[in-house]
C-alpha cells in the first residue's frame, strides 16, 4: 500500500533520515515511536511528500513519488493527513472545511459532498457543528474535524503526525476513540505518537526510530514487553 | 489688492492675523471663492490620480509581490530591485525622471497626467507588494501542507485557502497606502499636473497669499483621506463579520 526504499532526507548539513524501508501492508496499522528529533514526523512527511526526499524511494499504491513524472496531487488524494495543529482552515466553517476538497479537488457536486461531510461529521460526533466556525472548537473537537476532512476525499491511507499531542489531556481520548474506529473500519493508517497506550492496544506494529534510522519494530506486545535493543529499552523506561 | 503691496506683505511673514487692515483678520475669503472651481476641478482630478495609481498599483503589486516570493534567485533579483529602487529614492525625483526622462521617449511633448499616473502606480505598487508578501508569507504554513495535503495546486491552495484569509490582514496596510498615495499625488503639482495642489500654487502665485489657498487645499486633502479612512474601516469590518 505505502512503502519507502533506502529513504533518505537532509536538511542542509543535518541528515534527518538516514535508510529507512519500511513496507505498510493494507489495513495495517503501524505505529511510530521514538524520542523527539529521532525523525519520525520527517518520515511521515516525506510519505506525501510534503517534505521533498533527499536519496530513496517512497511507493504508494505501487507508484513512486520520487519520480518526476508522478504527479504528487493524484497520489494526495489516496492519502489523507492529520496535523498535530489541526490546520483547520479558520475562514471556512466545519462543513465547508469538509466539502472544500471533494468540490474542488474532485469535482464532486457540492449538495453530494455536504451530504458526504455530513455523514463524516455524524461519524465523529460533530454533525452538530456543521455551521460554527473552528474558532468556536474545543482541541479535540478541532481534530475530529481535522480527521473528517481528511477522510471526505476517501483516502486508501491516512497519515497522523501526533494528533493528540497538541490536546489537553482530557481531550486525548475522544480523538484516540475516533481513530481506534477508523482502524476498526480496515483503514490503512500510519500514526506518529507518544500515545503507547494507543500503540499497543490498536497498533498491528510498532516501530522504534532513533537519529534517523529505524532501530526494532515488532508487534506491539512483543516490543513492549521484550524489546531488543538498548536504545529501545531507554527510551521505553522512561515513557512506560 | 487689500493690506498693500504684496511683496512687503511676504517680507513680514504674510500673516493675515498680523495684519491690521481694514477688516481685522484680513482674511479673504473672496480668493477661495474665486478659485473653488478650479479647487474642484483640481479634487476631481486628485481622485483620478489616486484611484489609477490604486488600481494599477494593485495589479502591479500583486505581480511584484508574488515574483518577489519565487524561489529561484534570478527571477526574484529584479523585483527585489524593483521594490528598492521605488522604496528608496524620493517620489518626487521618480516623478520628475518620468515625465522629463521617460516619458519624452513615447510622446511629445509628455503628457503630465500621463507621467503623473506612471510614477503614482509605479511607487504604490513597490509598497504594495511588500503588503502583498507580508500577508502572504503572515500565513501559518500549517494552512499551505493542510491544502496541499487534500489534493490541492498550489494555485488552488492559494485561491481558496491562503489569500482570502491574507486579503484579511492586507486591508489596513492597504488603506494606510491609498492614503498615502493621495496626499503624494500632490507632487505632481511639480510637472503642473493640474490637479488640487497645482491649483493651490496657482492662487498663491497670482494673490501671493499663503493662508487662504493653502487652508483650503489642506481641507480638501483632510475630507479625502477621513472619507478614505471611514471607507477602509467599513470594508474592514465587514470582512471580520464575514
Amino acid at each position: 500500500m505505502i512503502s519507502t526504499k533506502n529513504l533518505k532526507k537532509s536538511f542542509g548539513d543535518n541528515e534527518v533520515l538516514k535508510d529507512i524501508s519500511l513496507d505498510v501492508k493494507p489495513q495495517e496499522v503501524v505505529v511510530v515511536i521514538g524520542p523527539s528529533g529521532s525523525g519520525k514526523s520527517t518520515f511521515i512527511r516525506c510519505l506525501n511528500l510534503l517534505e521533498s526526499v533527499t536519496g530513496g524511494h517512497v511507493y504508494v499504491t505501487g507508484k513512486d513519488l520520487t519520480d518526476k513524472k508522478t504527479n504528487i496531487n493524484d497520489i494526495r488524494k489516496d492519502v489523507g493527513m492529520v496535523f498535530q495543529h489541526f490546520n483547520l482552515f479558520p475562514h471556512k466553517t466545519i462543513l465547508d472545511n469538509v466539502t472544500l476538497a471533494p468540490v474542488h479537488v474532485k469535482g464532486m457536486k457540492r449538495a453530494e459532498a455536504e451530504e458526504k461531510a455530513l455523514a463524516l461529521l455524524k461519524k465523529v460526533g460533530l454533525a452538530d457543528k456543521a455551521k460554527a466556525y473552528p474558532d468556536s472548537l474545543s482541541g479535540g473537537q478541532k481534530q475530529r474535524v481535522a480527521i473528517a476532512r481528511a477522510l471526505a476525499m476517501e483516502p486508501k491511507v491516512m497519515l497522523f503526525d501526533e494528533p493528540t499531542s497538541a490536546l489537553d489531556p482530557e481531550m486525548v481520548g475522544e480523538v484516540l476513540e475516533v481513530m481506534k474506529q477508523l482502524a476498526k473500519d480496515g483503514m490503512t493508517m500510519i500514526v506518529v505518537t507518544h500515545e503507547m497506550g494507543f500503540a499497543r492496544e490498536v497498533g498491528d506494529r510498532v516501530i522504534f526510530m532513533d537519529n534517523g534510522y529505524i532501530v526494532e519494530e515488532n508487534e506491539p506486545v512483543e516490543l513492549f514487553s521484550n524489546p531488543q535493543h538498548e536504545r529501545t529499552k531507554a527510551f521505553l523506561s522512561k515513557v512506560l | 489688492m487689500k493690506g498693500g503691496c504684496p511683496l512687503q506683505a511676504l517680507a513680514s511673514g504674510q500673516s493675515f492675523l498680523s495684519q491690521k487692515g481694514e477688516n481685522k483678520l484680513n482674511f479673504r475669503p473672496d480668493i477661495i471663492a474665486e478659485y473653488m472651481p478650479f479647487f474642484l476641478q483640481g479634487t476631481l482630478l486628485t481622485l483620478g490620480l489616486s484611484l489609477a495609481g490604486i488600481l494599477i498599483g494593485l495589479i502591479l503589486g500583486l505581480l511584484i509581490g508574488l515574483g518577489k516570493m519565487s524561489t529561484n534567485k534570478l527571477v526574484k533579483l529584479p523585483f527585489v530591485w524593483y521594490v528598492n529602487f521605488f522604496r528608496g529614492t524620493p517620489l518626487l525625483v521618480q516623478i520628475l525622471l518620468i515625465h522629463f526622462g521617460l516619458v519624452p521617449l513615447f510622446m511629445s511633448p509628455s503628457n503630465p497626467i500621463v507621467s503623473a499616473i506612471i510614477a503614482l502606480s509605479l511607487n504604490a505598487s513597490a509598497y504594495i507588494a511588500e503588503i502583498f508578501r507580508a500577508g502572504i508569507q503572515s500565513i501559518d504554513k500549517g494552512q499551505m501542507e493542510a491544502a496541499r495535503s487534500l489534493g490541492m495546486s498550489h494555485v488552488q491552495a492559494m485561491k481558496l485557502v491562503i489569500l482570502p484569509q491574507a486579503v484579511k490582514r492586507m486591508i489596513p496596510p492597504l488603506g494606510n497606502e491609498f492614503i498615502v498615495l493621495l496626499k503624494d499625488s500632490s507632487l505632481a503639482a511639480i510637472i503642473a499636473a493640474p490637479e488640487l495642489m497645482y491649483w493651490g500654487r496657482a492662487a498663491q502665485g497670482e494673490y501671493i497669499r499663503v493662508w487662504e489657498p493653502y487652508i483650503t487645499v489642506a481641507i480638501i486633502y483632510l475630507i479625502l483621506t477621513l472619507s478614505l479612512t471611514y471607507l477602509m474601516n467599513y470594508i474592514e469590518r465587514r470582512m471580520n463579520t464575514q
